[in-house]
């Protein structure tokens, strides 16, 4: 049975994962533009330089990257280099490839987003458990009007005031960026870290802000119902101390689902800061992702897009997997 | 702690609905708020497009460019030569109409497409079902950007394009909630009942299933509003969005491409941001109420 259950999760995250690649193999054929020819015309349009037989050109390219052939051979060969994890080439910087621009890219992305995760979920259930609880002074309880706003305020907006208020007024921390210019990130030094971390600080700030009403929301809404349960009544009853109760009635049971988003948090870190980083010019996915909007180039596009929904879909099968060690209630013999 | 719903607790000798109504409201706080911002906004925007030219003075070249607030301009001008005023009335109805137009979009497929698989079941259910879990497992922004970025001629893209790609995922979330509440409302006594005294499934579905959905079906509608505003903004802000309409997200966009937050023009940026967080705060306030409505469990116990 348990195994069965793994099977069937694992199952569904491949067909996750394969029709995600078949949306992404099919959009482009749905779309008019010619990547390739719009890649030379922003050449011409920036230096003035036309190629002469730019129809020649084309062919060739299209030749080289097997687009002449049929449809559902394309398609085979398509899913045959995902499986061999080839996203492609970068059309803008060629000839890296987008396996290799993600790379460059992630490290930062995954150092930013993990710790704001973390400390918007701790914070935030923190904030929430104390505003569910009945007992809890009133103005930690009608703290949670202002969260509901907070949490509807896009973080790239949040960024914004930052960057106005604090870096450029108050000229605190500097504006945008990973690190100082000119500093060369490749030596690991006591001055680097601490120039990344200054840098860090803004961007983090404001996905903290922007995400803590949704755990703190979160964990409220466990919390209340949570409260009206017969186990918490009768701990009452038994005339144990506030602080158990809290602890180990309340928020033990009320935590499950916030665990579970945690998971599923980690598993969408990689498209949850691509608007802020781009506010900030941050080197991460996001602005990876900013600028080959800006510049067309459509595999990178789709690279990223098909990395988040893998992300995504591996972490979903990983919640699936740990909830039933976490909430002994779920066994897998129940679905 | 019973809760006064108006239409149950209506007797002969007890108060007016409408004193029902207001005291609920009174309880309920986060709904009250948010229909007040709500009602704010459209006085503001669809009052004040009768009071001001937006035709004109919303587009560029209409007035004297980057004129800080003064009696002629209440909120200033930008640098394109846009009356900032003019630009607010038009660009809370866009950015509402692009919601707007993707909740109704959202709402009317979901019921559908709900009704159908939770209703009748089989292999149409099989299929919604699957369909579903595989697309609310990919984050949808990205999906959204990869269609606006690639598809989509950035140049040409409308309010109506904008309201199209914010569409296309928004009957997802509705199709699942139909469906599920459909699945165990079926089971109840009622529909047996229903069932047992001749009525047909459709009927069924719309004299006794549709009353039941109605709270569940509005609580959606309004996220699928705010789902589709929050990701019209975010490809607008990537420089996907309507590149000749005023809506609030393009007028940030301008004010953040044009530097404003660094040359001292806070009239440009600060009305459209405080437009912006009027209408998620609005939303999400209502969204929060209407769920108490919906969901016992979730109101509050003091």
């Amino acid at each position: 049975m348990r195994l069965g259950y793994i099977l069937r999760r694992f199952i569904f995250l491949v067909f996750v994962i394969w029709t995600a690649a078949t949306v992404l193999f099919f959009i482009p054929r749905l779309s008019r533009v010619n990547p390739i020819r719009e890649r030379f015309a922003a050449l011409a349009r920036s230096t003035g330089y036309m190629p002469a037989d730019l129809d020649n050109i084309i062919k060739n390219f299209e030749l080289k990257f097997g687009l002449d052939k049929p449809l559902p051979q394309q398609y085979v060969d398509y899913m045959g280099s995902v499986l061999r994890g080839d996203l492609g080439v970068s059309l803008m910087s060629y000839p890296k490839t987008v396996v290799q621009l993600i790379g460059e890219a992630l490290p930062w992305t995954l150092g930013l987003l993990s710790v704001t995760t973390v400390l918007t979920f701790l914070l935030g259930t923190a904030v929430g458990a104390l505003a569910g609880w009945p007992k809890s002074p009133n103005w930690v309880k009608s703290m949670v009007t202002p969260l509901i706003v907070l949490a509807a305020i896009p973080p790239q907006v949040l960024g914004l005031l930052l960057i106005y208020f604090i870096a450029f007024r108050m000229k605190l921390l500097p504006m945008a960026g990973a690190y100082s210019i000119g500093v060369e990130p490749g030596h690991l030094t006591v001055s680097l870290i601490l120039d990344v971390l200054k840098h860090a600080i803004l961007p983090a700030a404001a996905l903290i802000i922007a995400y803590i009403g949704f755990w703190a929301l979160g964990m409220r809404g466990m919390g209340v119902t949570v409260q009206g349960e017969d186990y918490v009544l009768f701990a009452e009853h038994k005339g144990l101390k506030q602080s158990r109760i809290f602890y180990w009635y309340y928020v033990r049971n009320a935590i499950l689902p916030q665990v579970t988003s945690l998971a599923l948090a980690f598993g969408g870190i990689i498209g949850a800061g691509i608007l802020v980083e781009v506010t900030f010019g941050f080197p991460g996915i996001g602005s990876t992702l900013g600028s080959a909007i800006a510049s067309n180039d459509y595999f990178v596009i789709y690279g990223i897009g098909f990395i988040t929904i893998f992300a995504v879909g591996v972490s979903m099968l990983v919640v699936d997997l740990i909830y039933p060690l976490l909430d002994p209630r779920i066994s897998y013999e129940r679905k | 702690m019973e809760l006064a719903i108006p239409s149950q607790s209506a007797g002969p000798a007890g108060p007016t609905q409408r004193t029902l109504v207001l005291r609920y409201l009174r309880r309920n706080k986060s709904l009250t708020i948010g229909l007040v911002i709500l009602l704010f906004l459209l006085v503001f925007s669809i009052g004040g497009s009768f009071v001001v030219d937006t035709a004109k003075l919303a587009y560029p070249l209409a007035v004297t460019p980057l004129q800080p607030p003064s009696p002629e301009y209440p909120l200033g001008t930008d640098k394109d030569g846009r009356d900032l005023l003019a630009v607010m009335i038009r660009g809370i109805m866009l950015t509402g109409f692009i919601g707007l137009a993707a909740g109704t979009v959202g709402i009317v497929l979901g019921v559908i497409l709900g009704f159908i698989a939770g209703y009748f079941g089989g292999p149409i259910d099989l299929v919604v079902r699957w369909v579903t879990e595989v697309l609310l497992t990919i984050p949808s922004l990205i999906l959204l950007i990869i269609i606006a970025g690639t598809i989509v001629d950035k140049n040409q893209v409308t309010v109506l394009t904008m309201a199209a790609v914010t569409s296309v995922l928004a009957w997802v979330g509705p199709t699942r909630v139909v469906r599920s509440q459909v699945l165990t409302m079926k089971e109840r006594t009622f529909v047996s009942v229903a069932k047992l005294s001749g009525m047909g499934d459709m009927e069924i579905i719309f004299k006794e299933l549709m009353p039941n959905l109605l709270p569940f079906l509005v609580a959606s509608f309004v996220g699928q509003v705010m789902g589709a505003i929050y990701a019209s903004f975010g490809l607008e802000m990537l420089g996907l969005g309507p590149a000749r309409e005023p809506t609030i997200g393009m007028t940030i966009r301008w004010a953040v491409y044009h530097g404003a937050l660094f040359n001292e023009w806070w009239w440009w940026i600060l009305w459209p941001v405080v437009a912006l967080v009027l209408i998620f705060a609005s939303l999400s306030l209502i969204n929060v109420g209407l769920d108490e409505i919906a969901n016992p469990r979730v109101r509050r116990t003091e």
